[in-house]
């Protein structure tokens, strides 16, 4: 289910293509021109990625700003409006765009209640996005910690960590996921209904995705360990904690932040995933991938999948285009 | 419909009254009040649709998800019981015709009903001349009686209703396995045509247990006990010709079965082909194009065929809107806080809106009609109650919803949990409905879905667990075992059933008075007062508010495209599989 995202971010150092003549020029000539600012006039150049961008941005608003969005032009996610719902046929009477179109529910209503769906698909992308975030958060904190620990000290520390990893990537986490969400109470560590799942679900999420951006980041380390502006630090009397944190950290950055872009996708499909199997939020709450499972009863109204299924296809293919455009400007190789 | 190439006679389905009348092949509808042939909307609810006799063809019957068991002394299913009589036969069964006649019961393998004496303790029988087996061996009361007294064994057999282990004065017998070499003090067979039941306890009714498939007669030798399952032994028309577990079976014709002997089966087709585990949704789409001839669950098309049938006019008049005998309501806990006040639980009676629970389960037609009491309008005894009246549209009274709440001494509402099985799409609709509807006046649900296999025997209705983890709601359902009051309500509203180990179908209903009403209504030998006397029951259950009652079921049903004889059987709520013919 979720597997590390096809990243090309390897754990060996890229040995992706020579960067293109001019680019890499500009970037040891003109001083004061820092990683960042080169990464930013690459990224602006590449269309595909500011595209991606520009959405991302637009459905973080979209799920902070909610409560207001449906508040103008939408309904409460929850509530029933059974006028929208022809009582001799079960048929909603408004169901665009594969049925007349409703002004005021313009992506129509579901059944049984007639809920309005923009509503709950705006709602939706609340849960998504923050179980995203939060659980790629956790799983880079994570992972990046025992990954740099790993990649620099070697020996014992090394082996530990990493059979540690290989465990991780071998847990059958969609199995797991479904378990813990069957035994877990209503009330436990002060929290309970929603809040409780949606902590639930976001470690289970970050917590077994770790394994994938450790090895990345150890593999990034052992490299950067043997470089010379290492060993000058070390010569020069800097204590372990120095060097990993102003010498190592720094030239991390860019494989930390490519490889996170690309993870919160993947973590956005895997909340899909387990809302849609029942595990996930409980309803009313509206999670794209439960809209998704309820819609599956009523596959002779299409649109009641396409909405849901339309958002998360935005919103993973935006994550990825953006994602793989970071990491083109963030080329490792051309730091 | 290919109607028009066949010769259509008419042919009245009262067949015990062999009454026959004709109708012309071309007029449309049928002439005959029982009968028609018009293809309409409720065209075989209570007459019979397209008669014919013509023998002959393969019936195609399929069903999404196995039912218990096909061995007769093993089965629950009101589907299996309308099944088990193609290829078994009991002592007495429903009339097979449309309408309201099927609640009568009438003499299959006995000549007729039964004879009661000492005051209804003792009941007697007298079975038909020439029933055979399929292998042509005689069929006798002892073979009847072995039949009932291997039911009683609920460790092997456990699936069957424990009426005969309830009512039969057994005298610590416990059936043909554990009490081996012992006979069944509580059944006599003086003759081969004779079979005397003894019952522990007056009981007027005794003819409806004298329905149940666990009275179709087992040849002791074949006997396999649990593994019965794999070749019953045929009383009735037809005889297994393959059998595989949770796949399917065939059934062909038994040869040795005499129509002489046997006025209620028209037995035409040639053979009968049951498919089971097909996905739900695509047995409605073969019975749309005509590949299958019925679904035999029985409980109407799946969500998605809904539309498209009640959307199409050709496909609408193909449609039949039976009311089951069942009621889907929900239980509220009076043993939790703040529920033990009858205020409080008033207040949900009065803020649900039941509209919303109907729409849950699929609207007028496919969810069911409104109900204000348990009892549904074809029990006989049914009598309209408003106990609770829900304001003049069913969505709630508000008003007098937020006056009870003040009452209890929770004016602005509490908070409890809802439980309902996770699998049930619709009984999570429920869940959602009521928390809508509750919320208005401050009651906050929280929905807790249970896994359905453990839903009575673990969760909710297991006392401690339910009482221990504050669950004030509890979305259930409940289908009669036969068309009368006790059939109906005696496992929903004796709290003597409630177990502490789990497992009882009743919730949250355990009044004394009740009790005792249901103990003075079982020995009343007057059909009418005993009706009333349900009815009374109905209506004491609904003032204490301990249930709040959703909709009684009814579902949307296909007819096939080339069947004849059909017709909504109310006995079980569903199509009769016995008649129904291929033309």
């Amino acid at each position: 289910m979720v597997v590390g995202p096809g990243t090309s971010v390897s754990d060996q150092v890229p040995v992706g293509r020579e960067p293109a003549e001019a680019e890499s020029a500009p970037g040891k000539v003109i001083e004061g021109r820092s990683l960042g600012r080169i990464a930013w006039t690459r990224l602006k150049r590449d269309k595909v990625a500011m595209g991606g961008g520009v959405v991302v941005i637009l459905l973080i608003l979209m799920a902070i700003f909610a409560p207001l969005i449906v508040k103008w032009i939408g309904y409460d996610p929850n509530a029933f409006h059974p006028e929208t719902i022809d009582p001799a046929t079960q048929q909603p009477t408004s169901s665009f765009p594969f049925g007349p179109f409703d002004p005021k529910h313009w992506m129509g209503v579901d059944l049984p209640f007639g809920r309005d769906i923009f509503s709950r698909v705006v709602y939706g992308s609340r849960i998504s996005l923050l179980i995203a975030f939060l659980a790629t958060l956790l799983s880079v904190l994570i992972g990046a910690t025992l990954g740099v620990i790993a990649g620099y000290f070697g020996g014992w520390v090394d082996t530990v960590i990493s059979r540690a990893m290989d465990v991780f990537l071998a847990f059958p986490i969609l199995v797991f996921a479904i378990a813990i969400a069957g035994v877990v109470p209503d009330k436990a560590f002060g929290l309970q209904g929603d809040a409780l799942r949606i902590v639930l679900l976001i470690f289970v999420i970050g917590f077994f995705n770790w394994a994938y951006i450790a090895r990345i980041v150890r593999g990034q380390t052992l490299s950067l360990r043997e470089r010379e502006f290492v060993d000058a630090a070390r010569s020069l009397g800097a204590r372990s904690g120095y060097v990993i944190l102003r010498e190592m950290l720094p030239n991390l950055i860019a494989p930390i932040l490519v490889y996170t872009t690309l993870l919160i996708p993947s973590n956005i499909l895997f909340e899909a995933a387990l809302s849609f199997l029942g595990v996930g939020v409980r309803p009313p709450t509206a999670t794209w991938g439960g809209m998704l499972s309820e819609a599956v009863h009523y596959y002779t109204t299409p649109h009641f999948m396409f909405w849901p299924g339309m958002a998360i296809f935005l919103t993973v293919l935006a994550f990825n285009l953006f994602g793989d455009g970071l990491r083109d400007a963030l080329d490792p190789k051309n730091r | 419909m290919k109607l028009k190439s066949v010769g259509v006679i008419a042919v009245s389905v009262a067949l015990v009254a062999g009454a026959a009348s004709c109708s012309g092949n071309n007029g449309g509808g049928g002439d005959s009040s029982s009968s028609t042939t018009k293809n309409e909307f409720n065209a075989a609810l209570t007459k019979v649709f397209n008669p014919s006799d013509k023998k002959g063809g393969d019936m195609k019957f399929a069903i999404s998800s196995d039912w218990d068991s096909v061995d007769p002394g093993d089965t629950y299913y009101g589907l299996s019981w309308n099944l088990a009589r193609l290829y078994t036969r009991a002592l007495t069964m429903f009339k097979v015709a449309p309408g309201d006649e099927s609640s009568q019961l009438v003499g299959d393998l006995a000549q007729g009903l039964g004879q009661s004496s000492d005051g209804g303790k003792t009941w007697t029988y007298k079975l038909r001349a020439g029933l055979k087996y399929e292998d042509g061996s005689p069929i006798t009361s002892k073979d009847v009686a072995y039949g009932v007294s291997r039911s009683l064994e609920k460790g092997v057999l456990v699936n069957g209703p424990t009426y005969f282990n309830d009512f039969l004065d057994l005298k610590g017998y416990k059936g043909p396995y554990t009490s081996k070499g012992k006979t069944n003090p509580a059944i006599e067979t003086p003759d081969d045509t004779t079979i005397i039941f003894h019952l522990n306890k007056p009981f007027a009714g005794f003819d409806y247990f004298a329905m149940l498939p666990a009275t179709a007669p087992v040849p002791q030798a074949k006997d396999t006990g649990a593994k019965y399952k794999q070749h019953v032994v045929s009383s009735g028309p037809y005889m297994f010709k393959t059998y595989a577990a949770g796949k399917g079976f065939t059934l062909v014709r038994n040869p040795n079965w005499d129509p002489a002997t046997d006025p209620n089966r028209k037995a035409l087709p040639d053979s009968y082909s049951v498919e089971i585990g097909a996905n739900a949704d695509d047995i409605d789409q073969r019975i749309i194009s005509g590949g299958l001839d019925a679904d035999i669950a029985g409980t109407g098309v799946q969500p998605a065929a809904l539309s498209q049938v009640l959307g199409q006019p050709a496909l609408k008049a193909r449609a039949d809107n039976p009311l089951a005998a069942r009621i889907n309501y929900t239980s509220i806990n009076p043993q939790i806080a703040p529920l033990t006040k009858k205020d409080c639980r008033a207040a949900i009676e009065y803020a649900a809106d039941k509209t919303a629970y109907q729409q849950a389960y699929g609207g007028p037609l496919a969810g069911g009609k409104i109900a204000t009491g348990l009892m549904p309008p074809q029990i006989p005894g049914y009598q309209q109650l408003n106990v609770w009246p829900d304001g003049t549209d069913n969505k709630g009274d508000v008003t007098k919803a937020k006056e009870a709440l003040a009452a209890c001494g929770q004016p602005n509402g509490f908070a409890t949990n809802i439980a309902y099985r996770a699998e049930r799409p619709k009984e999570k609709a429920v869940a959602e409905a009521l928390q809508q509807s509750l919320g208005r006046v401050g009651i906050k649900l929280t929905l807790k879905p249970f896994p359905v296999g453990d839903y009575f025997a673990l969760y909710a209705g297991k006392p401690s667990y339910r009482n221990g983890n504050n669950l004030g709601l509890m979305v259930n359902s409940w289908g009669a075992d036969w068309n009368d009051g006790f059939g109906f309500l005696s496992q929903i509203v004796d709290g003597r059933v409630i177990r502490d180990t789990g497992g009882s179908s009743n919730l949250s209903v355990n009044i004394p008075e009740v009790n005792n009403m249901i103990d003075q209504a079982i020995v009343e030998q007057d059909v009418n007062k005993r009706n009333a006397d349900w009815a009374a029951i109905d209506k004491r259950v609904m003032e204490e508010a301990v249930v709040l009652p959703g909709v009684w079921a009814s579902q949307v049903t296909l007819r096939g495209t080339r069947t004849t004889n059909v017709f909504v059987n109310q006995a079980f709520g569903m199509y009769d599989w016995t008649t129904m013919g291929i033309q």
